[in-house]
C-alpha cells in the first residue's frame, strides 16, 4: 500500500488526489497532499504511474510495513532507485514512449499455450524466511 | 433518520443516457451513446481512467480474425471448460464486434506494437494504464460529461418501474447529486468483495444490488468463486507467468499436481494446512528478457521486495476475485444488453458473461472482448431507448429504489457499522473451504450467517456523509453473496468453476442456467437453454474402441 509521498519531490499538483480510484489522499491547502485513508489503498500502483515527479512509493504489500522497514525510508528508496520505477516500466516518464508499443505479446501469448517445458534449475533449497523482504 | 442536510441534492443533471462506471465497458458505452446522438453523463465511483480491474493491469483481447478455422478453434477452446453453457451465437457476435472495434483504439492513439516480420499491428493485448488513459480522453472528446469520485447510491424509478436515472454522492465534497436520464447503463463491474485483488476494490457488486432493487434478475451467480494466484501479502493477481512456474512445499519438494490453470485446487487445498511456494523456473532466458515491459505490474512486488522470481522461492496465496473473473452477473434479455427492467442496460462484468464463457472464468481476453462488445451494444441500445422517449423522460416522477444501507427500517446503527457487515461477508466468501470447495451443509451454514447479516443491516445500516457509499457497498456484498450461495446450492453438480465436493461430477441433466434475485427473500429459478451439448467427438470414440 501507499507508504511514501516524498516531501522533497512533491510539487502539490494534487493529481494523486484526483486519480486515486479509492480516494486515499486528501489535498491540503498550500501544502503537499496527505495519505488520509491508507487502509483504503488497494495497492494498484496507479498513483505512482501518474505522479509527474516520481514522488510516490507504493509498497507491494497490502498491509502497512513494519516500523523500521527500508521501504519507508525516502533516502533508501532513492538510493535503491525504487521511486518512479513503475512509471519508467510503463514508459510514462518524460521523453519516453509507452512500452505498450513494444509489447511483445504476440510471441509471448503464442508460447503460453501448451507444455511449459522442464524445470530449468536445480531443485531449490528449503525455504527459510522472507523476513528480509520488508 | 439521517441528517437533513446530508441528503440535499446539490447537483441536478438532465441527460439522455447515464453510464455508471468508467472502466472499459462504461467508456465504450458512453462513446457509442454519444456517437448515436445522446447527451451522456458518465459517473465513476473512483476516477474514470484508473478505476477497475483493467486500468491497474494488462489484458489479452479475444481478437480473432474472421477466418473460419481460427474462429472455430477460438469458440471450441473454452466450450467444454465452460460446461457448454456458452452460446455460439453470442460468441460469434462478440468475435465480430471485437474485430470491428479494436482498430478504433489505434485511431485514438493506442500504440499497438508492430510485428517485426509482417509490419502489421499486434492487437491481441492491451496494457491497462495506457488503454484506460486513452479511453478517458476519448470519452471526454465525445462530449460526455464525466463525474469522478461520484458513486451511485441508488437508481431512480418511475411509477411504472422504469429506471429514470440515479442518485449518488460526490464523495470528495460529501454532496449528493441526481441524474435524470432516459436510459441507464450499469457498467459498474463485478464483485471481488474488497479482497484487494489488483484494481478491484471498487468492484463491490453495487450494480447488482441497484438493479435487483429495481426488479432485475441475475444469472449464473454460482460461477463466482474465481481465485487468482498472487505473491503472498501482495495485490498482484496477474496469472499469466505462472504458466512457467513450479509450486513447492517449504522443504523444497515439488507440490505434485499444482498448477496455475488446472492445478489451482491443489494449491488451495494445500494452503488450508501449510504455505505454498513458487518459482518461475520453466521459462527460457529469451522470453525472460521480454517480461518486464509485457506486464510491468507483475514485477512490482519482486523489484520492490528484492526477490528474483526466476531463482528464488516466494510464498503464494490465492485471492478471491469473485464475479470479476467469474461469469455470473446481471441477466441480459436481448441483443442490446437490456435487462428485464425498462430503461436499464448492463455491460462488462456487471452483466453475466455466460454467453461467451459459460461456467468457466471470463477473466482476461474474453472479459476484455465482452467489455468492448457489450459496452457498444448497451451504449447504442440505451441511446436508442432514450431518444425514442424524448422529453417524456424528464417529466416522469422519480422515486429512489434504494433499500439496505440507505433507508434503515429501524434505528440507525453506528456510523462504521459497514465495517462489521463487510467482515461478516468476507468471513463467508473468502475461505477456500467455504467458497471454492462447496458442500450443501457448508453453503447452508453460510447462508444462515448471510441472511442474518442482511436482516440486521436492513434494520440499522446507514451510510453518512462522505462514507454514505460504504454502507451501500456492504449491502451489495451481502446481497451478492446470498445470490451466489443460493444459486450454488441448487446446482447440485460440479460444472466449470462451481465445484461441489458433495457432487464432484457434471450432471448432464443440469445443462441450464440458474437465475436468481430478490432482496429480503432470495429466489432462484432454472432457465432452460435452447441448444444441447454436442456429442463427443474423436477422442472418446477412440477410447471406446480400445475397450
Amino acid at each position: 500500500m501507499i507508504e511514501v509521498i516524498s516531501g522533497e519531490r512533491c510539487i502539490d499538483c494534487d493529481l494523486c488526489v484526483k486519480v486515486c480510484p479509492t480516494d486515499v489522499f486528501d489535498a491540503v491547502e498550500g501544502d503537499h497532499p496527505v495519505i488520509a485513508r491508507q487502509g483504503d489503498c488497494q495497492t494498484c500502483f496507479l498513483c505512482e504511474a501518474y505522479c509527474p515527479v516520481d514522488a510516490m512509493f507504493v509498497a507491494p504489500t497490502t498491509d502497512p510495513l513494519p516500523i523500521g522497514s527500508n521501504l519507508l525510508d525516502e533516502r533508501w528508496l532513492v538510493d535503491a532507485d525504487l521511486l518512479g520505477g513503475y512509471r519508467r516500466d510503463l514508459g510514462w516518464n518524460k521523453g519516453a514512449a509507452p512500452t505498450a508499443g513494444r509489447d511483445p505479446a504476440g510471441r509471448f501469448l503464442a508460447s503460453m499455450h501448451g507444455d511449459p517445458g522442464p524445470i530449468r534449475l536445480p531443485p531449490p533449497a528449503p525455504y527459510r524466511s522472507l523476513s528480509e523482504l520488508s | 433518520m439521517s441528517h437533513p442536510d446530508d441528503t440535499t441534492v446539490h447537483l441536478d443533471i438532465d441527460a439522455d443516457v447515464l453510464v455508471v462506471g468508467g472502466g472499459p465497458a462504461g467508456t465504450w458505452a458512453a462513446v457509442k451513446a454519444a456517437e448515436a446522438g445522446a447527451r451522456v453523463v458518465l459517473v465513476d465511483k473512483g476516477y474514470c481512467g484508473s478505476s477497475g480491474a483493467t486500468a491497474a493491469a494488462g489484458t489479452g483481447v479475444w481478437y480473432v480474425p474472421p477466418v473460419a478455422g481460427e474462429r472455430e478453434s477460438a469458440k471450441a477452446s473454452r466450450e467444454s471448460l465452460g460446461g457448454h453453457l456458452a452460446d455460439r451465437r453470442w460468441m460469434d457476435r462478440v468475435l465480430d464486434e471485437t474485430w470491428a472495434r479494436v482498430p478504433e483504439l489505434e485511431e485514438h492513439g493506442y500504440p499497438f506494437p508492430v510485428d517485426d516480420e509482417t509490419g502489421l499491428p499486434i492487437r491481441t493485448s492491451l496494457q491497462g494504464p495506457d488503454y484506460m488513459k486513452r479511453q478517458r480522453q476519448r470519452v471526454a472528446r465525445a462530449g460526455v460529461r464525466i463525474l469522478d469520485h461520484s458513486p451511485v447510491l441508488e437508481l431512480l424509478v418511475d411509477d411504472d418501474g422504469a429506471v429514470v436515472g440515479a442518485h449518488g454522492l460526490r464523495r470528495q465534497a460529501a454532496e449528493r447529486y441526481r441524474v435524470r436520464a432516459g436510459a441507464t447503463v450499469l457498467a459498474s463491474g463485478g464483485c471481488a468483495f474488497l479482497s484487494r485483488t489488483l484494481g478491484c476494490n471498487v468492484d463491490t457488486g453495487d450494480g447488482y444490488l441497484y438493479a435487483a432493487e429495481a426488479g432485475a434478475e441475475l444469472s449464473g451467480m454460482e460461477f463466482s468463486n474465481s481465485y487468482s494466484i498472487a505473491p503472498a501479502g501482495t495485490s498482484v493477481t496477474k496469472s499469466a507467468f505462472y504458466h512457467w512456474a513450479t509450486f513447492y512445499r517449504a522443504d523444497g519438494t515439488v507440490l505434485e499436481g499444482a498448477g496455475s490453470q488446472r492445478g489451482r485446487s491443489v494449491i488451495a487445498r494445500t494452503l488450508l494446512d501449510e504455505p505454498v511456494f513458487c518459482r518461475i523456473d520453466r521459462l527460457d532466458d529469451d522470453l525472460k528478457q521480454l517480461l518486464p515491459t509485457l506486464q510491468p505490474n507483475f514485477f512490482q512486488p519482486f523489484v520492490k521486495l528484492g526477490v528474483d522470481p526466476f531463482t528464488d522461492l516466494f510464498p503464494v496465496t490465492l485471492i478471491l476475485e469473485g464475479t470479476v473473473r467469474g461469469t455470473g452477473g446481471l441477466r441480459i434479455v436481448d441483443d442490446s444488453c437490456a435487462t428485464s427492467v425498462p430503461g436499464l442496460f448492463a455491460a462488462g462484468d456487471a452483466a453475466t458473461r455466460q454467453e461467451i464463457c459459460g461456467a468457466f472464468t471470463g477473466g482476461g481476453s474474453h472479459n476484455a472482448a465482452w467489455a468492448i462488445s457489450s459496452g457498444v451494444w448497451a451504449g447504442t441500445g440505451a441511446a436508442d431507448h432514450a431518444l425514442a422517449l424524448k422529453a417524456t423522460a424528464r417529466t416522469r416522477p422519480a422515486r429512489g429504489a434504494g433499500t439496505v444501507g440507505l433507508r434503515p427500517t429501524g434505528r440507525p446503527g453506528p456510523v462504521d457499522e459497514h465495517r462489521d457487515v463487510v467482515a461478516t461477508v468476507q468471513g463467508e466468501v473468502m475461505p477456500y473451504d467455504k467458497n471454492l470447495f462447496r458442500t450443501d451443509p457448508g453453503l447452508r451454514a453460510s447462508l444462515t450467517v448471510l441472511d442474518d447479516a442482511w436482516d440486521r443491516a436492513r434494520s440499522s445500516l446507514l451510510g453518512v456523509g462522505k462514507d454514505a457509499y460504504r454502507a451501500r457497498e456492504a449491502a451489495a456484498m451481502v446481497a451478492t453473496a446470498r445470490w451466489m450461495y443460493r444459486s450454488g446450492l441448487v446446482r447440485t453438480e460440479t460444472r466449470g468453476m462451481h465445484k461441489r465436493d458433495d457432487f464432484p461430477q457434471l450432471d448432464p441433466e443440469q445443462h441450464h442456467r440458474i437465475l436468481s434475485g430478490g432482496l429480503d427473500e432470495v429466489w432462484t429459478a432454472i432457465e432452460p437453454l435452447g441448444w444441447t451439448v454436442p456429442p463427443p467427438t474423436a477422442a472418446p470414440a477412440l477410447a471406446g474402441a480400445a475397450r
